[in-house]
């Protein structure tokens, strides 16, 4: 296998492994969000953004795999 | 899809200095906010006129999410926090613009925001407190946290300008995808979806930066 194609296969494994984990977890976080929401319908605004907050920091993780894998797609240090 | 979102295109050069695409929308969104900035303010009275009572409804709104968020007198940050909303949101929306990109999708621009973000903490910090004891809270759980904390700093900072970057270029690449792949109609559900993901993004940045701003003055823990 030549490098271009180890770098196109690492860049499919970093998307994808990258985008299941803060999917799921974002998930979760919504669905304790509502349920705290649900019981407490006057704390909405607070909840809302701190959960806003809470997701993007959650999706940092999912950008930085895209980082990677543009950086192998892109600017590959390895490819001449 | 060749051009590599890492690089700017450029457009022209004035001397040495290459100008690329990003700058130059930059510029006309600079050019349109001060206009209309100006436009509306400038019969200003006691009795608003239709222009000046958006712009008053826009800051309001704005002052009151921030002093919601660093929990006092939101006036101080208002000059910072409410330029970079506006600024970060129409910067966003120049996709809808038929021949527009946005320039946060490229690095350069998410990038002097973030070092904008990371000085003025600093300065709102040291101005509240005085600097020995701003300087002071980097060693509060522990004088072995200094590193630790330093570290949070510049990474929290490399995020901020990661997270706007990341989202506005691969929406940008979603676009293209499903462009190359379907023709003319089927993007225009993803462009309105755009909209969305740039104000929400514009949203974020804003209160992440009054979440550090409000820390380094100190009325919350981080």
């Amino acid at each position: 296998m030549t490098i271009q194609i180890i770098s196109v296969i690492g860049a499919v494994i970093a998307v994808s492994f990258g985008a299941i984990f803060p999917a799921y977890s974002e998930g979760r976080s919504i669905a304790a969000a509502m349920e705290a929401i649900a019981r407490q319908p006057e704390a909405a605004g607070t909840l809302s953004r701190t959960l806003f907050v809470g997701l993007a920091m959650i999706e940092t993780m999912a950008i930085y795999c895209l980082v990677i894998a543009l950086l192998l797609l892109y600017a590959n240090p390895f490819v001449h | 899809m060749e051009t590599s979102p890492l690089v700017p295109d450029i457009l022209f050069s004035l001397g040495p200095v290459a100008i690329s695409r990003a700058v130059v929308t930059t510029w006309v969104l600079m050019a349109v906010i001060t206009g209309l900035a100006v436009v509306a303010m400038r019969a200003a009275g006691v009795r608003a006129g239709r222009m000046q009572a958006v712009a008053e409804i826009l800051v309001d709104t704005i002052a009151s999410q921030i002093k919601e968020i660093i929990g006092r007198e939101p006036w101080p940050f208002i000059p910072l926090l409410g330029t970079l909303f506006i600024f970060i949101a129409s910067a966003n929306l120049a996709a809808v613009f038929p021949g527009g990109t946005p320039p946060t999708g490229h690095i350069e621009t998410p990038a002097a925001l973030a070092i904008i973000v990371f000085f003025s903490v600093h300065f709102y910090g040291i101005r509240a407190r005085g600097l020995g004891r701003y300087l002071r809270r980097y060693a509060e759980p522990s004088v072995f946290l200094i590193p630790l904390n330093i570290l949070s700093e510049l990474t929290r900072t490399f995020s901020l300008m990661i997270r706007l970057f990341g989202n506005m270029m691969s929406h940008e690449f979603v676009i293209a995808i499903v462009l190359f792949l379907a023709g003319l109609f089927l993007p225009i559900p993803f462009l309105l979806l755009g909209i969305l993901i740039g104000l929400v993004q514009a949203y974020i940045f804003t209160v992440l930066a009054a979440v550090y701003i409000g820390a380094a003055v100190g009325s919350i823990e981080t």
